[in-house]
């Protein structure tokens, strides 16, 4: 059964960034697009586990903070070493100005 | 000069230190970071290619009419001077651009980042591959003993080794070695420790043809009997790597090691802009190690922001030496000694949670 959770208001990510969510000992990243679509990942980087939070939000590329990996945040995908290993993507919806990430 | 004494410590990152190292927490440590708001700082890290364009042009333009008119001299002693510029153009401003491009950071295009990267990872002689993973390294575990690869002066100094690279000397034999060894098809025990292992043929492939690219120009060179074609390929990132050693010793030279704030082991230094343009503003050290997401261009900015939260820079290459070499002289006897940086009263203290979690009736220092 789907476990559809709350992870912010639509509002609370500014376009072309994106905010951090904890949950249950958890931790993703939420993304809003330039085009106003909404996308969640894991929120460590798969390179050495350091919080994309403070990263840089370019177009659809989400690159770590610590050493410029690169990720694709619609497909998970590394674009960019030492990015290798592509990052776990969740469904995301948005109902009624809130943000929901489907968490298996 | 004097030369390295036996040390108690281990830079090997394959030792015990390495090892040490871990078990302590400062491998992946978390390390200090200044509060800058996160609007601030996406417009610091925006990415923009106008800047990198520029000074690429002007730097390849520059190299290009700095060769012509050195070659068209050729071989009258009036040719030295643009060789001399050509050289520093070749074997130092190409550290710069292999650290920027590096990151990715230098350019918003990346195929832009990409080939700037490889044009400079040759002449600087730096395996794009496994210098890339030793750098990252370096971030992470930035001078951390036995975990960080790019820790320049080690304890006690080895002045020689340090003087024979203001020639390229040093750098440019264990360039050449590691290349002849990774085009055999291996890579040393130390580039195993932080490249993994589906990287490495991408290494390999690389040395390749750097290997048939510096034989061919050998060939050129006796088929032409002349040393010219080795002046313009490969010998500049000797005599032209004076000024990226100058610059780069200022980093962490003297500075603490082994602990988790760059703001105690890196150094920021205020530079002539003929510097900085060679340096592509490196010279704001603590600044790009604590936000390496932020782009060279944008560091001066970045430095204004925080210099409130940092010790305050040197204010010339050569005040930050006179600074710097009594510390180094000392370290030959006294391995133990580094340049406490101090910082100013509206920094937040270096490891400020133990001032913060003092115990009741006990004030915070």
């Amino acid at each position: 059964m789907a476990n559809w959770v709350k992870a912010c208001a639509a509002d609370d990510i500014a376009t072309e960034d994106l905010i951090r969510f904890d949950h249950e000992g958890r931790s993703f990243a939420i993304y809003r697009s330039p085009d106003d679509e909404y996308f969640a990942t894991d929120g460590l980087c798969t390179h050495e586990q350091v919080h994309l939070e403070d990263g840089l939000v370019m177009d659809y590329i989400i690159e770590c903070p610590m050493h410029n990996g690169r990720f694709d945040y619609r497909t998970g995908e590394a674009k960019g070493a030492p990015a290798c290993v592509n990052l776990k993507t969740y469904p995301v919806k948005v109902e009624d100005g809130g943000v929901f990430i489907e968490i298996g | 000069m004097a030369a390295a004494a036996a040390s108690e410590r281990d830079y090997s990152l394959t030792g015990p230190a390495s090892r040490r190292a871990v078990e302590i927490g400062l491998a992946s440590a978390q390390w200090y970071h200044s509060d800058v708001p996160r609007n601030k700082m996406k417009e610091l890290m925006k990415r923009t290619d106008g800047p990198a364009i520029r000074d690429t042009v002007i730097w390849l333009g520059s190299m290009a009419v700095l060769a012509a008119i050195a070659v068209w001299l050729w071989p009258s002693l009036w040719a030295m001077p643009f060789f001399l510029a050509y050289g520093v153009l070749y074997g130092s401003a190409t550290d710069s651009r292999w650290h920027e491009c590096g990151h990715g950071t230098a350019f918003r295009t990346r195929w832009m980042n990409d080939s700037v990267y490889q044009i400079a990872s040759f002449m600087i002689m730096r395996n794009p591959v496994t210098w890339r993973w030793s750098h990252t390294r370096h971030h992470t575990d930035t001078i951390i003993v036995g975990r960080d690869p790019e820790i320049v002066l080690m304890r006690p100094p080895d002045l020689l080794r340090v003087g024979l690279n203001f020639f390229g000397l040093v750098d440019a034999w264990a360039a050449m070695k590691a290349m002849l060894v990774n085009a055999a098809g291996r890579l040393a025990d130390e580039e195993k420790s932080y490249v993994p292992e589906k990287e490495r043929a991408k290494a390999i492939g690389i040395a390749r043809i750097w290997l048939t690219t510096y034989v061919a120009t050998i060939i050129a060179a006796i088929w032409l009997g002349s040393v010219l074609p080795l002046i313009l390929i490969g010998l500049p990132r000797l005599y032209g790597a004076w000024h990226h050693v100058m610059t780069g010793l200022l980093q962490h030279g003297g500075l603490a090691e082994d602990v988790t704030d760059h703001r105690l082991n890196s150094r920021t230094v205020h530079m002539n802009p003929v510097s900085r343009f060679i340096y592509w503003n490196m010279n704001y050290h603590v600044e790009h190690h604590m936000f390496p997401m932020v782009p060279y261009h944008a560091l001066p900015r970045l430095h204004e922001l925080i210099r409130h939260d940092l010790p305050t820079a040197n204010p010339s290459i050569l005040d930050a030496y006179r600074e710097m070499w009594p510390a180094i002289k000392r370290q030959l006897r006294y391995e133990n000694h580094f340049l406490k940086r101090e910082l100013p009263p509206t920094a937040r203290p270096y490891k400020a949670e133990f001032h913060e979690c003092a115990p009741p009736g006990i004030a915070a220092a």
